[in-house]
């Protein structure tokens, strides 16, 4: 199933694999500052499934609860019912190691405390693949630089992280999630900061390397288009609840976005079959 | 890409251990009684290498038991606080966290006198009694950069401004407390108020002890170092650490009973020495890169560089007067500080 010939096959069902690998089971949270008061956030029960290979877009507008959903399922959160199931495990009951082996988080980037170059960076993705006290491997070195080259960022391996733009940092922060060899890539706002072609050039490489290396991949966005456009899947989100689940083109219904986004807006479809929002402003 | 190899790692400490020991044959030079520098540097190997039967000449037990111990003490005072110090750093995310700008070195000092005014009134075995000075040490220096750490807490983040605001108010506090209850004690036994507030190596303990020092050092250095590469993802955050694989609840256990331990080991035999922990991470850091797997026995070898050579300055410049070896460190290191705390705003 995972040969790179028979990922390309354009046919959906044998595209994508069939068994589920990530499963969001019921999925609820409640934050508080305070345990005697109300919550001042909530999110109700949230289930969906994907598959190896799928690009699942969670979308919403701001305070949806996007990103507390994306937390919880890279077991940073723990929820307040429901689980989360990868390949049959739970999520959160497994270490911080075994976690990061198999569960890679791209998110908005930090600032680090002393510099690094970026191959440095690249290299602390294979942190939970040795232990704690070791040096880097051949192989290690291998994986760094081939998760830099897929991303297209070869050439920056020697370049400090605070010296490079935007759209490279974020490819480097890319790259070390893909050394870290996942099942799941989970990504937080990746295109926030990042012009129009860095963006699309990012997705771009997101949806390659999804379908070559069977990765499951969960964006979490606000980008109708970018969404519309890149997901297999879409997750609806309104102020902590989950609207909807399905493919864009049957989530893309205008009245909904309209009252999600609050904003007036037109879908079209695209020849690909692939919904287009326009915002229509000033009316 | 030049990842860190062993070789390059042991490469690194040898070139520092060289220097060391050039450094003390330096030191033991200087000193009331003339000795040449070969006949030192042949003696002093002789005393590594348990040959020191073989050293005949009566100078012998000047350097054997009068200059060597202090310099032994300034080794590992000098490479605790600086491992203390890288700690902190990395572990507060702060590059200006050192043991005596948090009042760490305060909290211990203030401890240890607890411990030494205590000692007389307890009915302890021998053997554990000379243990209540550095464990009152350690205890107070754990509390104090417990409490430093929630003062510097706003909302639920590390505020650096605020910690390192908290930390200064902090030592300024227990200092204070320290000149109080020296004033009311009238011990024999818990040295001088400037032993506690600027540190000196001046005190000779019986030979136990520095075995017990050196044990302590290793123990706690030796904890510290299996976390060194989870404190390199520490450094991007919390979060992104926990993401890539680190237990940071484990590391962070460990590097602050350890990173105090060490804090209240150096503090209980020489005061509040201040500034290395912060001034050689920095050096080292600026040499040979911000990797904790480097950055730690570097900078414990370079912090006892530090202090033995600041110490031999305390001794000599105002020969046959001594000044303590933290007013020489401070008048270093405070400078420093303000320097790179400026360079932080900028």
């Amino acid at each position: 199933m995972s040969s790179p010939a028979f990922a390309r096959n354009p046919s959906e069902s044998s595209r994508l694999g069939n068994e589920p690998r990530l499963g969001v089971e019921q999925v609820s949270y409640a934050y508080s500052a305070n345990p005697a008061q109300a919550p001042l956030f909530t999110l109700e029960a949230t289930s969906f499934q994907a598959r190896p290979g799928e690009i699942v877009a969670i979308l919403g507008p701001n305070a949806s609860g996007k990103s507390t959903l994306l937390q919880i399922i890279a077991g940073a959160l723990q929820p307040l019912s429901g689980r989360v199931l990868l390949n049959g495990f739970v999520v959160h009951s497994l270490s911080p190691r075994t976690r990061a082996q198999r569960i890679a988080m791209v998110q908005q980037e930090s600032r680090l405390l002393f510099p690094a170059r970026a191959w440095e960076f690249v290299l602390q993705g294979r942190h939970a693949h040795g232990r704690s006290l070791r040096f880097e491997t051949t192989d290690d070195v291998l994986i760094a630089k081939n998760a830099l080259t897929q991303v297209g960022a070869a050439e920056l391996s020697d370049r400090w992280m605070d010296q490079i733009s935007g759209g490279e940092k974020q490819r480097v922060i890319l790259a070390r999630a893909l050394a870290q060899q996942p099942l799941l890539l989970l990504l937080d706002e990746p295109t926030l900061h990042l012009d129009i072609a860095a963006q699309v050039g990012l997705l771009d490489a997101l949806r390659r390397l999804a379908a070559e290396n069977r990765y499951t991949v969960v964006i979490v966005t606000h980008e109708l288009n970018l969404a519309a456009e890149y997901a297999d899947q879409v997750v609806l989100m309104q102020r902590g609840r989950c609207l909807r689940v399905g493919p864009p083109a049957s989530i893309y219904q205008r009245e909904l976005l309209e009252q999600v986004f609050q904003t007036p807006l037109s879908v079209e479809f695209a020849s690909n079959g692939r919904p287009r929002v326009t915002v229509l402003s000033g009316t | 890409m030049r990842p860190l190899t062993l070789r390059r790692l042991l490469l690194q400490c040898l070139l520092l251990t060289v220097l060391l020991f050039f450094v003390v044959v330096v030191a033991l030079k200087f000193g009331a009684v003339p000795v040449s520098l070969y006949a030192l540097a042949r003696d002093l190997l002789r005393v590594i290498f348990g040959q020191s039967s073989q050293i005949s000449s009566d100078y012998g037990l000047i350097i054997q038991n009068i200059r060597l111990p202090r310099i032994i003490l300034g080794i590992i005072v000098g490479a605790s606080l600086s491992v203390a110090g890288t700690s902190f750093q990395a572990l507060l995310r702060n590059p200006l966290a050192d043991p005596y700008v948090l009042g760490v070195s305060s909290g211990a000092a203030l401890g240890a006198i607890l411990g030494l005014i205590a000692e007389p009134h307890l009915t302890l075995a021998p053997a554990f009694a000379g243990l209540l000075t550095p464990l009152c040490a350690f205890l107070g220096a754990a509390a104090t950069i417990a409490a430093v750490y929630f003062l510097g807490r706003r909302e639920g983040q590390i505020d650096s401004t605020t910690l390192l605001l908290g930390g200064v108010i902090t030592a300024s506090f227990l200092s204070a407390l320290i000149m109080f209850l020296m004033s009311i004690v009238t011990s024999s036994n818990t040295r001088g108020m400037a032993f506690w507030l600027m540190g000196n190596l001046s005190t000779s303990f019986q030979k136990s002890v520095y075995w017990f020092l050196a044990a302590g050092f290793f123990v706690a250095s030796g904890a510290i170092y299996t976390t060194a590469n989870d404190l390199n993802l520490l450094l991007a955050g919390e979060k992104e650490a926990m993401h890539l694989g680190v237990d940071v609840r484990r590391v962070r256990l460990v590097v602050y009973v350890a990173a105090s331990f060490l804090t209240g080991l150096a503090v209980s035999v020489s005061g509040a020495v201040g500034y290395v922990g912060l001034i050689v991470p920095h050096i080292m850091r600026f040499i040979f890169g911000s990797d904790h797997r480097t950055l730690l026995p570097t900078a414990a070898l370079g912090g006892a560089i530090a202090v033995v050579v600041a110490d031999t300055l305390a001794r000599t410049v105002v020969a046959p007067n001594e000044i303590a070896v933290g007013a020489v460190t401070a008048i270093v290191g405070a400078p420093l500080f303000i320097y790179l705390l400026r360079r932080r705003l900028a």
